[in-house]
C-alpha cells in the first residue's frame, strides 16, 4: 500500500512539474503576422461526427484561408478541461476556444484572469442575474450562441407534414434549458402547421450519462413508435443512435441534430437539424485574425445561417416537394420575424 | 392486453443487461471480491463485441470476443486485488476508468471516431413494430440474460464450487485450513463475473448494432444495486433487476404522459434504488470477508 502511495506521489509531482513546461520551439518559430488560436474540444473530442468535428472543420479552413496556428486539446473528464484552457492562455494565445456548454463558468472565470486573451465560447449559456436581466460576459470573451429553436421548428413543421402521422415524438437527452429549446422549438413548429397534433416529449435523463445512452433512447424511442408515432426528433448527442436503431428496427424514421446524421440509418433519417458550429468557429477566428474581435453575445439563427435543416439527394425521396415549399415559406417568415419561435417550454 | 405485453417485453429488454451483471457480481461478491468492476467489464464486453461481429460478420464470433474482453478485465481485476491484494475498490474504480478510457482509445484506433462504430451484424429481426416482441423473442442472448440467473443460483447453492465459493467469502482462514484452495476459487469467481457482466455488455452493443462511446451508462452500478438489494441472493437478485428494469419502464410509459411532472417520473428508479440499498426492506449483510485482503 505504501509503495503504491508513494509512486501515486511521485506521479502527481511529475504531472504538476509537466504543467510548467513551456514549449519553447513552439513560441521561437513564431510568425507574428499569424493568428494563435487555441481550441479545447468537449468530451468526445474529434471524430464525435458532430460538434467538436464542427469546431475542428471551422478551424481547419481557418488554417487554410486565414493561415491560423490553431492548436487543439482534447481533455479527459472533467476537471481536465480548465486546465486546458488554462494552459491556451497563460501561452499567450491571440484567441481561445471552448466548444461546448460545458466551458462557460471555465471561459467567464479565465477571460478575467487574461484580460488580454480573447475567448469564444461556443453553446456559451448566458445566465440571467436576479433581476432576470442578462448578464453580460466579460468584454474579452464571445458568447457564440445558436438559435435552436428556430431550426427545430422548422423540423418540427417536417415532421408532421411529411410524416403521416399526428403524433410526433421529442427525445432529449439531459433535461436541461439548453435542450428545452429545442423541444420548445420542435413543439412551436408542430403546432404551426397542425394545430390537433400532438408531441410526445422524454428525457433520457438528469444527468449528463444521458447524453451516451444509446440503450435507453432505443427503448424511449420504441415505445413512441409503438403509441403510433412515425418520426421522432432527437437532441440527445449519442442516446440519439439508440433512436435511429429504433427508427430501423421498426421501419419508422428520425430527424437528427447538430450535424447531418443521414449515414447513421441512411433510409430512416428524414432530414437534421444542423448547427453550423463549422461557420461560427471560422468566423470568430477571422475576427481575431482581423482585429475587429469584440466580446458580447452572438446569436446564430435561420437569418445568419447557423441554423438550418438538411434537404439533399440523399433524403430528397423522403420529404415531398410540396412540404418543402412550406417549409421554406415557413423560414422567410422567421426571418422576417413575423413567426415568433419561443424557446422554452 | 397489447399493453401488457409491450410493458413485460421492454421490461425484459431493459432487464437483460442488469441481469447479466448481477448473475456475475453475485458469485464474485461471494466469494469475497467487491464488483465494483461490472460496469467497466460491460464495456469492455460490449467493445469486444462489436470488434469480433465488425470484422467476422458474424455476431456470434461477437458473443465470443466480447466474453473474452470482459474475461481479460475480470483477470486484471483478479490479479491486482487477489494476487497483489490491493484495494478491491481502488482497484475498482481504476478498472472502469481504464475501460472508458481504453475502449475510447480502441474505437478511435479502429474506426476513427471518438464516439460510435460503424454498424455491425447483430441479432436483432427488423421488422414493423407489432413483430417487437418477436423480436426479443429471437434474440438468442435474451434467453441467455434470462437463464442466468438460475444457472449461478443452482452454481452457489447445489454444486461443490458453490460451496467453496461461499466459504472463502465467509471465513478464508477456515477455507484455507480445510484445504481450500482460497485464492484459486476466487480468481475463477471473478473471471465468472468477467464474463457474465461482458456478456451484458454483449447484448446492449449488439441490440445497438454498435458501440457508443461509455454506452453502459451506469448499467454495472444498477446490477451491484441489484446484488446488495437481493441480499447477495442469486434469485433475489435477479428479482431486484426485474424490479429495477420495471421501474424504469414505468418511467418511459409514464414520461409520454400529460400531468405528471417530469422530474417526478425520472426519480422513480433512483428513489427505489435509495430505498432498496438503503436496507428499508430488510437488513442485509454481506458476505463476511466481502473486501477483506488480508488473509
Amino acid at each position: 500500500m505504501r509503495r503504491l502511495l508513494v509512486l501515486i506521489g511521485v506521479l502527481l509531482a511529475a504531472h504538476v512539474a509537466l504543467l510548467f513546461v513551456q514549449p519553447r520551439g513552439a513560441v521561437a518559430e513564431d510568425d507574428s503576422a499569424a493568428v494563435d488560436v487555441g481550441i479545447v474540444f468537449d468530451v468526445g473530442g474529434r471524430g464525435d461526427k458532430s460538434f467538436n468535428d464542427g469546431a475542428y472543420k471551422g478551424a481547419d479552413s481557418a488554417e487554410a484561408v486565414l493561415g491560423a496556428d490553431i492548436r487543439f486539446i482534447e481533455p479527459g473528464e472533467g476537471s481536465d478541461r480548465e486546465a486546458g484552457l488554462r494552459l491556451l492562455a497563460a501561452q499567450g494565445m491571440d484567441l481561445v476556444i471552448g466548444v461546448g456548454f460545458i466551458f462557460t463558468d471555465d471561459l467567464t472565470d479565465l477571460a478575467v484572469e487574461y484580460p488580454a486573451v480573447k475567448f469564444a465560447g461556443v453553446d456559451y449559456a448566458v445566465t440571467l442575474d436576479a433581476q432576470g436581466n442578462v448578464v453580460q460576459p466579460p468584454s474579452n470573451l464571445a458568447a457564440l450562441k445558436f438559435r435552436e429553436e428556430e431550426g427545430s421548428f422548422l423540423v418540427g413543421a417536417i415532421a408532421v407534414l411529411a410524416g403521416g402521422s399526428k403524433r410526433v415524438g421529442f427525445v432529449g437527452g439531459m433535461d436541461i434549458p439548453l435542450i428545452h429549446k429545442f423541444e420548445a422549438g420542435f413543439r412551436a413548429g408542430v403546432r404551426h402547421v397542425c394545430a390537433d397534433c400532438t408531441v410526445i416529449a422524454q428525457y433520457a435523463g438528469v444527468t449528463p450519462e444521458a447524453f451516451r445512452n444509446p440503450g435507453k433512447g432505443k427503448e424511449l424511442a420504441l415505445s413512441q413508435y409503438q403509441s403510433g408515432v412515425n418520426v421522432i426528433f432527437h437532441a440527445s448527442g449519442s442516446t440519439g443512435l439508440g433512436v435511429f436503431e429504433a427508427a430501423r428496427q421498426t421501419g419508422k424514421f428520425a430527424i437528427g441534430v447538430d450535424a447531418d446524421q443521414y449515414s447513421e440509418a441512411p433510409g430512416h433519417i428524414m432530414t437534421s437539424m444542423v448547427k453550423g458550429v463549422d461557420a461560427v468557429t471560422f468566423d470568430a477566428i477571422r475576427r481575431a485574425r482581423e482585429g475587429t474581435f469584440q466580446g458580447g453575445i452572438y446569436s446564430y439563427g435561420l437569418k445568419e445561417g447557423g441554423v438550418g435543416y438538411i434537404y439533399d439527394d440523399n433524403n430528397r425521396a423522403l420529404i415531398p416537394p410540396e412540404v418543402i415549399d412550406r417549409v421554406e415559406q415557413i423560414k422567410a417568415e422567421i426571418i422576417a420575424g413575423r413567426i415568433q419561435v419561443p424557446s422554452t417550454r | 392486453m397489447t399493453e401488457i405485453a409491450a410493458f413485460i417485453a421492454q421490461t425484459i429488454r431493459i432487464a437483460i443487461p442488469y441481469l447479466f451483471a448481477a448473475s456475475g457480481g453475485v458469485v464474485a461478491e461471494r466469494a469475497g471480491v467487491v464488483s465494483l468492476t461490472l460496469e467497466g467489464f460491460m464495456l469492455t464486453g460490449a467493445f469486444a463485441a462489436t470488434l469480433g461481429s465488425f470484422y467476422s460478420g458474424s455476431p456470434w464470433i461477437g458473443v465470443l470476443c466480447g466474453i473474452g474482453g470482459g474475461l481479460l478485465f475480470g483477470l486484471i481485476h483478479a490479479v491486482a486485488s487477489i494476487r497483489y491484494r490491493a484495494d478491491q475498490i481502488v482497484t475498482g474504480i481504476a478498472i472502469n476508468l481504464l475501460a472508458v478510457g481504453l475502449t475510447r482509445f480502441f474505437l478511435l484506433m479502429a474506426f476513427d471516431s471518438s464516439s460510435n462504430s460503424p454498424r455491425v451484424p447483430g441479432f436483432g429481426i427488423t421488422g414493423d413494430a407489432a413483430s417487437l416482441t418477436g423480436a426479443l423473442l429471437r434474440n438468442p442472448l435474451v434467453w441467455l440474460g434470462l437463464m442466468a440467473i438460475p444457472a449461478v443460483a443452482w452454481l452457489v447453492h447445489y454444486t461443490p464450487f458453490g460451496l467453496r465459493v461461499r466459504a472463502v467469502g465467509e471465513h478464508p482462514a477456515a477455507a484455507e485450513t480445510l484445504g481450500v484452495p482460497v485464492k484459486r476459487v476466487r480468481y475463477l469467481a471473478v473471471a465468472l463475473s468477467g464474463i457474465l457482466a461482458g456478456l451484458g455488455g454483449v447484448y446492449l452493443a449488439l441490440d445497438q448494432h454498435q458501440f457508443t462511446d461509455s454506452m453502459t451508462a451506469g448499467r454495472g452500478f444498477i446490477a451491484l444495486a441489484a446484488i446488495i438489494f437481493g441480499r447477495w441472493e442469486p434469485v433475489r437478485a435477479g428479482l431486484a433487476c426485474l424490479l429495477f428494469a420495471a421501474a424504469e419502464t414505468l418511467q418511459i410509459q409514464l414520461q409520454g404522459m400529460q400531468g405528471i411532472p417530469s422530474q417526478f417520473v425520472q426519480m422513480i428508479p433512483y428513489v427505489l434504488t435509495i430505498v432498496a440499498v438503503g436496507g428499508f426492506v430488510a437488513r442485509s449483510t454481506p458476505p463476511a470477508a466481502l473486501g477483506k485482503t488480508e488473509d
